[in-house]
């Protein structure tokens, strides 16, 4: 009995409870990341955003959660109903696992894998299932259409999401994410190495989360919002979340790949006595900020800009970058032993 | 116990995912009955210490391969009865064609003998997963030992790439096409006039 206690309960109250640790803030942070959309583009069009729920409207949120919540689920005729209901599901499950292999401070880390990297990368390509397939489930043109844009944009722009990996990972010697945090202290962040890679990781994770200007698949004018078009209630609810979580999480990968993960950005006393989930906080948000900057900035891509723009300039580019890094790690004898 | 528990429930889902697959009467659920089977394949690597493969495994055929099936699929305007028409017709050929490939297996697996050193090295795996890591002992192995048959695979892909953008590829005539090059090299006295109106009378 006290074998199965220590052999089997108490490691899954305490992964329950780390699991937990994990969700809820970050549930917390998909909640206050829609208001603080809305109240920056507000200030950036000189409106005032939200600011009657609660003092400077700091309950929207929860507001906009209970109405969606009480709202009436419809099902469109015609309908594939297990698909129509699998999708949104498959979206929010999927924002929430790739967290467990995101290190939040030294040791801090659900599962510390070898594959941390891979294992984001498979969940992140992953992700453009839930469009395409509330796309062909809704039984509606506009859905359709914009299920099928996401499947041909997410797929052209993993490839260059994935040789901007590789060109970091040249310089870390292991697909472990707290070791690529552990390379940055000691080269140096990668973001100064690898600053073209950094701007292609970054605009081409706004093509992956569907973000302005590449939100070809909700395009409003066009679609009326694309794929969730015929989702309402908790459904939408679920879409909306999976793709905020989404935005967050591909901000921290980008911290971990090259903003130094949780490592203080000054190295000596005052700063680096601050713990680093507080550092790795604030690298997230400065990101998530230029999301919002860029989306109340810059007009749409069309399609064929977006493709134009991810088969032919970026890919090329970051296989030139790839070899390039490889060609002078090697020269220089600085390959990761 | 649990591994073994987690192995049974990975390959029976496995297993019943595979026969939905040739069964299923939409196709769209056939190809998400399909990404099922690779997630418990992928499930079942990672049980054998495989995590490079498991993960590649999802990033390649899910994340990718997957999508553009699920793409196809999703695009054909298929009749699904139409589809079950003609079952009892095409039988024979179907059969006839399983039942060689059958014995072409039989004959393949029948003749099959493992080399009598062979037991001997699946006992203790090289190199041991405890001191290199999958992805290394992977990649030691494929740019040493295996280079150039890792070269002419990445060769053959190469051709069959070209091939496909060669048959797709057409040029039409009269076809608007956006030169971004040239777009951005106008200048303002190129495109910009700046003409004097006199009020009332028009350009």
């Amino acid at each position: 009995m006290a074998e199965l206690w220590t052999g089997y309960v108490w490691p899954t109250v305490m992964i329950v409870a780390r699991i937990l640790a994990i969700v809820l803030p970050f549930m917390l942070a998909v909640a206050y990341l829609t208001l603080a959309e809305r109240k920056v583009i507000g200030a950036i069009q000189m409106r005032k955003g939200p600011n009657v729920v609660g003092p400077f409207g700091l309950l929207q949120p929860i507001a906009d959660g209970l109405k969606l919540f009480f709202k009436e689920t419809i099902i469109p005729t015609g309908a594939n109903k297990a698909v129509f209901f699998l999708s949104p599901a498959l979206t929010f499950i999927l924002a929430l696992v790739a967290w467990a292999v995101i290190p939040f401070d030294e040791g801090w880390v659900l599962a510390n894998i070898n594959v941390g990297v891979l294992y984001l990368f498979a969940i992140s390509s992953l992700g453009v299932y839930g469009i395409i397939m509330a796309g062909w489930a809704s039984n509606s043109k506009y859905a359709f259409l914009g299920g099928l844009r996401a499947a041909a944009q997410m797929v052209s722009y993993e490839v260059s999401i994935g040789f901007v990996m590789i060109s970091v990972l040249l310089c870390v010697g292991s697909l472990n994410l707290s070791d690529i945090v552990h390379a940055q202290a000691e080269r140096g962040w990668f973001v100064f190495w690898h600053l073209p890679m950094f701007v292609i990781f970054y605009t081409s994770c706004l093509a992956e989360t569907n973000r302005s200007p590449f939100d070809l698949l909700e395009a409003e004018s066009e679609l009326v919002t694309g794929y969730n078009v015929e989702y309402s209630s908790m459904t939408f609810a679920l879409f909306y979340l999976g793709e905020y979580g989404n935005m967050i999480l591909v901000c921290a990968m980008t911290t971990v790949l090259f903003l130094g993960g949780w490592l203080s950005p000054i190295p000596f006393a005052p700063f680096t006595l601050i713990p680093g989930v507080i550092w790795f906080a604030l690298k997230v948000s400065v990101l998530l900020f230029g999301f919002l900057w860029i989306r109340a900035t810059f007009p749409r891509y069309r399609f064929d800009q977006l493709m134009r723009l991810g088969w032919k300039v970026f890919l090329p580019f970051s296989l030139v970058w790839l070899v390039l890094t490889a060609g002078v790690l090697e020269y220089a004898d600085l390959l990761p032993k | 116990m649990i591994q073994a528990l987690v192995f049974y429930l990975f390959a029976a889902v496995a297993v019943a995912s595979g026969v939905m697959v040739i069964s299923a009467r939409n196709p769209v659920h056939a190809v998400l009955f399909l990404i099922l089977t690779f997630f418990n394949a992928a499930g079942l690597f990672l049980l054998a210490g495989a995590e490079f493969l498991a993960m590649v495994l999802v990033v390649v055929y899910v994340g990718a391969v997957a999508v553009l099936f699920l793409f196809v699929v999703m695009l054909l305007d298929i009749n699904y009865l139409r589809l079950r028409e003609g079952f009892l017709q095409y039988l024979p050929t179907g059969g006839l064609i399983g039942l060689i490939l059958l014995a072409e297996l039989v004959l393949v697996f029948g003749g099959w003998s493992f080399a009598p050193e062979a037991p001997l090295s699946v006992g203790s795996r090289t190199p041991d997963p405890s001191v290199m890591t999958n992805t290394e002992a992977l990649g030691r192995l494929l740019y040493t030992d295996y280079f150039y048959l890792f070269q002419v695979a990445g060769l053959v892909l190469l051709v069959a790439m070209i091939g496909t953008i060669l048959l797709t590829l057409r040029t039409r005539a009269g076809v608007r096409k956006q030169n971004i090059a040239a777009q951005v090299a106008r200048t303002k006295a190129q495109s910009v006039e700046i003409r004097k109106v006199p009020s009332g009378g028009g350009i």
